[in-house]
Order: C-alpha cells, then structure tokens, then sequence
C-alpha cells in the first residue's frame, strides 16, 4: 500500500474539517472494501480519516412511530444481535447476516456498503425498497437524499469533497407491512449476488396497497423497478408474477464471469417473486 | 511527514506497545514487529479467515484491520488461546480429530471457533458451519474441523 497518513476524530466536526482539507481522504469505516482496494491500488488517499470513534457514526436506535437510524459505522453483527431491531426490521437483520461471514461482520458496515456503492451491494436494494434516506454532513452543512440517488456510477457515490454519511433513517414500516432482500449466489455464503431483489410491500385487506422493488448487480448501480402498477392488485399469483415480469424488464443486466444477462435478467423475476411472495406472507402476519 | 505511529494495546492479556507505520495491517504487525506468528496470512483480502485475531470481543480478519486501530483495544491472538502449558479443548480436539493437514488454516479455525464457543456453548452443526463461512481450508474438507469443534464443545461444557 502506498504511505497514507491516519486520524481518528472524535467529532463530526473534526472529521469535515480533515475531509475537507484533504480531497483525496477517504473514510473508514469497517476498512472490508476500503482496505482491499487501497491494496490492490485502486484508491490512493493520502489521509485516512477513522470515522469509528464519532459517537452519531455508531448511533443504533429505534424510536416507535419515528422508525431507525442507523450511524453509518454500525458494524453488522450489531444490527442482528440487536433485538429490538432485528424484531422492527428482520429483513436489515437478515441481509446484515449475509454481508461477508462472521469476521466480516465484527467490522463491515450498511454505511460502508452504501459509500461504496458496488451494483452488487446485497444492502442497498433493501434500503431502497425500505424508502431509507441518507443523512449527509459537510463543509456547507447537513443535506439528506433519498438512497436511490446515492450511487452515481460503480464505486461512486454524491458526496463532494468533505463530505460524510452520518446515518441513513429507515421510515417507521406501517401495519401490514414487511419487506425482503433474496440474491442468488453460487455457495451458500461468502460471494458475490450475481443478482439480487429488494422488496417492501404494504398490504390493505387482501390487496397490495403498495409495493417497492429494487435489484442488485444488474445494471451499473443498484437498480429501483417502477411497482406503481402493483398498487391495488389482490396479493395472487397472478401479481407476484406481474411483479417478476416488470424487474425482469427494468433490470439492464451484462454478461461477465458471474452469468450472462439472459440468466441474471431471469433470476431477477424469480428472485422478486420468491420476496415478493415472502414479503406478503410476512406482512399479513405482522401487525 | 512519513511518521510512525505509537501503538498500545493489549495483546494476549499483556500490554504491548509497537511503531508501525499507518499502511501496515494489524497481521503485519503482529507477525513482522510483535513476532506473533501464529497468526496467518492467507489471501490478504477477507476471503480465507487464516489471519483470524480477536479484537474487542470480536473475531475479525487482522489483514483487513490497520495496526493503527489496535491502539486501546483488547486483541487475543492463537499464541493466547492455550491455559498456559495446557493445551485448549480445541486445540486437543483439532489434534485428536485430525482437524488440519498442513496447518496454514487452523489457528484462525481455532481462534474463531473459541469466539462461538465462549458465546454460545451448544451450537448446532449448521450454526458451527456457517459461524465458520469466513475461514477456507484447502485440505480437510471441514468435517473434520466440523466434529473437533463438536467435541470441544461438548468437553468445554463437562
Ligand atoms: C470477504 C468479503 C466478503 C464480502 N461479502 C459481501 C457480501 O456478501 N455482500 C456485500 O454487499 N458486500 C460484501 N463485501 C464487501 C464489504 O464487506 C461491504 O460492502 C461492507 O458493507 C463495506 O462496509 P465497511 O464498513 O467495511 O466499508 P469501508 O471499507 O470502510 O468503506 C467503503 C467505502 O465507503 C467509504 N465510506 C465508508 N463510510 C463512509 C461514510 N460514513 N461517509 C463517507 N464515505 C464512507 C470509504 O471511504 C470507502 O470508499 C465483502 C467483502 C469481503 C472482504
Ligand atoms: S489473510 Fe486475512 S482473510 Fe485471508
Ligand atoms: S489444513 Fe491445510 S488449509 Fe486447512
């Protein structure tokens, strides 16, 4: 690795000013994507700023009614060993339990995940679908963005220079409601999604009020589905294969290594049927 | 400005101190300053869990952590797992089992077997493979490894 210079602030503001000073810093978090490509010499900064130590980056706190937010270094393991989060949110609990294997999870976190904004990321089609926003501070001041416009291009996000995701706040979910994140990879654990399928479904009398869908590495960045057509339709079989129908024609899939684009833009319709149908089931059970 | 950083932490119950530079990972540390080398490098990129250290409670891949953060943390290492001359059940079990070939993988098997061990003292074997999904092994094919820490298990609980 190239010679880098290391801080770790206590303070946000601290933290923005050593951001600010230094264009090329760049933030660690759980280091899991950071350190990887610094090794491989895919990023250079000459200043590494440790964002661990800022008491807002670890906050972890579920409010009845307001919803959660989530600092953007809260490592994994925190989330689903977290009870009363994991009870509000078991689909963050769940795909916070397949990001990496248990060392991965003592230090990645959903923050890093988003920064890192990979089109594989398993964590931010579910902060999609769950309508998080992203909390951001910098030199100007604190702005927030919904996480569908966070990632710009693979591994870039908007932040200008100086500025940090603090947290990302995930809505309260209503009565009748749940949400689920499926990715298919070749192994059980440990890989990359070669796609993946975010849902959030909000169910009224046997009906889909509403319905979010967003997919994972089938297009440049983490890639929301228009499932306004969803809305008002029984919650049938013949629904959730529309909703496989409309991701499997939004996805923008390439061929690579991983599978060609005919089999990802096909596991993109069976992976949103199986959420889909997981999330509906779940949401008539919750109240 | 290419300064070293001052480093104390507490490694193996002991407060250890070293200089490191902020681009050396907390596996270089440990095996090139400190002259730990139980500790392993495999990959160097997360993937094989060879460099499995605990850290804070924590297991965590020493490759993917700069020494620089070991600064005020609690980091217990394979040279730290046996009770002094006696060997850990985990270790004997990996012995007794013939959980390791060419041993490049087991002190991180061992190091985050004992993490699961301490929190949870009756795992079943699905949560013993998939706490496990972190670390490779070339050579056993993991049941071996699978039954030494079902045995540890059930000695540790004796
Ligand atoms: C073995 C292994 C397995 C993995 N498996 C998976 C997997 O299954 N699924 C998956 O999605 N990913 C996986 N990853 C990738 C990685 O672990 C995740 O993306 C993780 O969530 C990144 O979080 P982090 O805290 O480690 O981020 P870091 O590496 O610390 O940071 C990532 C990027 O975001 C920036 N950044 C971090 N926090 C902030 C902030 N608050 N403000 C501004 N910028 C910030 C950093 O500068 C860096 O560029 C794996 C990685 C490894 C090594
Ligand atoms: S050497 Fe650290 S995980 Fe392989
Ligand atoms: S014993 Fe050789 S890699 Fe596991």
């Amino acid at each position: 690795m190239k010679w880098f210079d290391y801080q770790a602030p206590r303070t946000l503001g601290e933290a923005v000013e050593a951001m600010t000073l230094h264009p090329t810093a760049r933030a660690l978090a759980g280091g899991t994507d950071l350190l990887v490509q610094m090794r491989a010499g895919r990023r250079t900064p000459d200043l590494i700023v440790d964002i661990k130590k800022i008491p807002e980056l670890n906050q972890l706190h579920y409010e009845p009614g307001m919803g959660l937010t989530l600092g953007a270094a809260v490592p994994c393991y925190r989330i689903y060993n977290d009870t009363t989060v994991s009870r509000a949110y078991p689909s963050l609990a769940e795909v916070a339990n397949i990001i990496g294997g248990t060392q991965i999870q003592g230090r990645a976190s959903i923050g890093g995940n988003l920064c890192n904004a990979a089109p594989s990321a398993d964590a931010i089609p579910l902060l999609i679908a769950l309508g998080a926003t992203c909390r951001i501070l910098g030199p100007g001041g604190e702005r927030t963005l919904p996480v569908d416009q966070f990632c710009v291009a693979p591994g870039q996000n908007v932040l200008a220079t100086g500025e940090l995701l603090v947290s990302i706040q995930i809505p309260q979910s209503p009565a009748s409601s749940a949400a689920r994140y499926l990715r298919f990879i070749p192994r059980n654990e440990m890989d990359i999604a070669v796609a993946g399928a975010g849902v959030y479904v909000v169910m009224e009398n046997g009906h889909i009020q509403s319905a979010k869908i967003a997919l994972s590495s089938v297009a440049p960045t983490p890639l929301p589905v228009d499932a306004s057509t969803l809305a008002g339709q029984p919650a049938d079989e013949a629904t959730v294969h529309k909703a496989g129908e409309l991701a499997a024609a939004a996805a923008k899939p390439i061929t690579d290594m991983r599978g060609t684009a005919d089999y990802r833009r096909h596991l993109c319709a069976v992976l949103t049927r199986r959420a889909l149908a997981s999330a509906i089931a779940a949401a008539k059970e919750s109240k | 400005m290419e300064r070293k950083a001052h480093v104390q932490t507490t490694i193996n119950g002991e407060p250890a101190e070293f200089l490191c530079e902020p681009r050396q990972s907390l596996l270089e540390c440990l095996r090139d300053i400190l002259n730990l080398t139980g500790t392993k490098e495999g990959c160097n990129d997360g993937n094989c869990g060879a460099c499995t250290v605990m850290m804070d409670g924590r297991i965590v891949t020493s490759c993917l952590v700069l020494g620089v953060e070991a600064q005020g943390s609690q980091i217990t290492t394979i040279e730290g797992i046996a009770r002094g001359n006696e060997l850990h059940p985990l270790q004997k079990a990996f012995l007794e089992e013939a959980a390791l070939q060419c041993g490049i993988c087991t002190p991180g098997f061992i190091v985050a077997a004992k993490a699961l061990l301490d929190q949870e003292p009756h795992p079943t074997e699905d949560r013993i493979r998939w706490w496990l999904a972190n670390n490779l092994c070339r050579c056993t094919g993991y049941d071996k490894i699978v039954k030494a820490v079902q045995k540890a298990a059930a000695e540790v609980n004796l």
